[in-house]
């Protein structure tokens, strides 16, 4: 009975800190300015509908190409042992503890007009391209950031899958391919699972990003809610609506993935 | 197809490098701009000088060590209870601790700014000055870092031998001395991983720090956002070239003590057995 009581103060807290502000994004979406109830927000957040649809193709192409991009790294580290699996890991992390806004700028001053890239060409009379402020560049941005947590929960479902298993595959007369479809990636999924989830919520919802790779004509979802909240427009109320809209379908996309309704969640999550 | 794996391999550590090999290059540049014109350390010099990111850092630092403090406590005391519990109240718990971790730093980042805009409003009422600042940041820093420590700290407790609390309660200990003599120590490594993950998320936020920060003291990373916005600013090249040296020098001795652990236990297994019990420590 008295140990319960240790959680106490942790539930009082989440009622405070994680409930009530929540709570307050939904009252703050159905109402207007002086409190009274109204659709109006919601109508207002599906004008937007546009800057969802691209955020979402944005992130999923991101996503997409974080998994086919790290996939084989995560399986090369899955197969090492000792210090050489372990110097790899920590070389695909260590970017990662560095300030992603650091690392976001750091590809703003490659891909600038007058960037790295553009002088190297300007030497050979090509250019300046045009390469910061398209989607592609918000996307090479994306991968960037987000492509070690989509290595990490695959590299440590991988390191599960035993050799003996991968050699009983060869000896029963499987191929490269076939040990592939048939054994490993039948056995990483979970891994995939969460690497898509890990790399898809943060990248639909950036407003870094895009602001600083993609210029002014690419805002995304996380963009037009940070204008809402400290932007000139300050409109707290239409701010939350699409706030509300943004975690509907990230839950929707948990549905999807099936990520929600597995065990073990605290495994996944750290 | 070896060498195609270890060229790939290879690519995607250029890749990964490549930017931070760029900032760190120019920040020994003379010239502002992005043409070479000569090696210089003077933007080191201004960096060293420059008042408003040494508040910047003391204020990272403040925040990350107070709300990791109070979040490890508070987590320890909570994962304690909730190991306890059963059924729908612990389920709700446990959905509730997994939302920070889950949903988008974003949405929890606007929550906090409408809760703090609203409890101004309110204080103001019965005449309370409140500002976001300090308090604003610690209190939401706080908030992310519970879970981090509760999802460290529980499966220790599951792990833990039950009896051992028994058996020191029946050699005369009461409650709180079979918790700080006994099972703290069974639960320390689940409290120390969490209290240092605590510590990291907290410096490397920035979503939640913008939107709870206050106008007179902004955390490292909400200043680098100002600074990016400047676009050229040496500065941050070299602020960047620093905090890649020092994480990188965490992560060498942290990683050298384990290569050494495992060196010895090699030593003393003489290189029978598999790595993988040794990987996991």
């Amino acid at each position: 009975m008295r140990a319960k009581a240790a959680a106490y103060p942790y539930m009082a807290w989440t009622l405070v800190f994680i409930a009530i502000p929540l709570g307050l994004i939904l009252y703050f979406a159905f109402t207007d300015i002086h409190g009274g109830f109204t659709f109006d927000n919601m109508i207002q957040a599906g004008s937007y509908s546009s800057v969802f649809v691209k955020s979402i193709w944005l992130a999923a192409v991101s996503t997409a190409l974080c998994l086919l991009l790290g996939y084989p790294i995560a399986y090369l580290m899955s197969r090492w042992r000792g210090m050489k699996s372990r110097t790899l890991l920590l070389l695909i992390m260590l970017p990662m503890w560095m300030n992603f806004l650091l690392r976001t700028y750091a590809w703003m001053t490659i891909l600038e007009n007058n960037g790295i890239i553009n002088q190297l060409l300007g030497m050979i009379d090509i250019g300046p391209l045009p390469l910061i402020n398209t989607q592609a560049a918000v996307v090479l941005g994306m991968i960037y950031n987000y492509i070690p947590f989509m290595i990490l929960p695959l590299h440590s479902i991988m390191v599960k899958i035993g050799d003996d298993v991968i050699e009983a595959a060869q000896d029963l007369g499987a191929g490269p391919r076939e040990v592939f479809s048939k054994v490993v990636l039948p056995l990483s999924m979970p891994g995939v699972k969460t690497g898509i989830i890990m790399v898809f919520i943060p990248a639909v919802s950036t407003f870094v990003i895009s602001q600083m790779l993609g210029g002014g004509d690419n805002q995304l979802i996380g963009d037009i809610i940070e204008l809402q909240f400290l932007g000139n427009t300050y409109n707290p109320n239409l701010g939350s609506a699409i706030s509300m809209v943004l975690m509907l379908l990230v839950l929707l996309c948990m549905t999807v993935t099936g990520f929600l309704n597995d065990e073990n969640m605290e495994e996944k999550l750290l | 197809m070896r060498w195609i794996s270890k060229t790939y391999l290879g690519v995607f550590l250029a890749f990964l490098y490549a930017p931070i090999a760029i900032l760190i290059f120019y920040s020994f540049n003379e010239a502002k701009g992005r043409t070479f014109t000569g090696f210089t350390t003077k933007w080191y010099v201004e960096l060293f000088h420059d008042a408003a990111v040494f508040d910047a850092l003391m204020t990272t630092l403040i925040v990350a060590f107070v709300s990791a403090a109070v979040a490890t406590a508070m987590g320890t005391a909570a994962a304690i209870g909730l190991n306890k519990m059963n059924g729908r109240l612990k389920s709700v718990m446990m959905n509730f601790t997994y939302l920070p971790i889950i949903c988008p730093e974003i949405i929890l980042g606007v929550s906090f700014m409408l809760l703090f805009v609203s409890a101004r409003g309110v204080l103001s009422a019965v005449s309370i000055d409140f500002q976001f600042g300090w308090i604003t940041l610690i209190l939401s820093h706080i908030t992310f870092n519970v879970p981090f420590v509760i999802l460290n700290v529980l499966p220790k407790l599951r792990q833990m031998d039950k009896s051992l609390v028994d058996a020191a309660m029946d050699l005369g200990c009461n409650r709180w001395q079979a918790f700080s003599k006994v099972a703290i120590h069974e639960i320390k490594p689940g409290i120390i991983a969490g209290f240092l993950m605590a510590l990291t998320f907290s410096m490397d936020d920035f979503i939640i720090s913008y939107f709870t920060t206050g106008a007179k003291h902004q955390t490292l990373s909400v200043l680098i956002y100002s600074m990016t916005k400047r676009r050229v600013s040496p500065e941050i090249n070299a602020l960047s070239t620093l905090i890649f040296v020092v994480v990188l020098t965490v992560l060498l001795i942290y990683n050298l003590m384990g290569w050494k652990k495992e060196k010895q236990l090699k030593m003393r297994r003489k290189g029978g057995g598999s790595f993988e019990e040794i990987d996991r420590m």
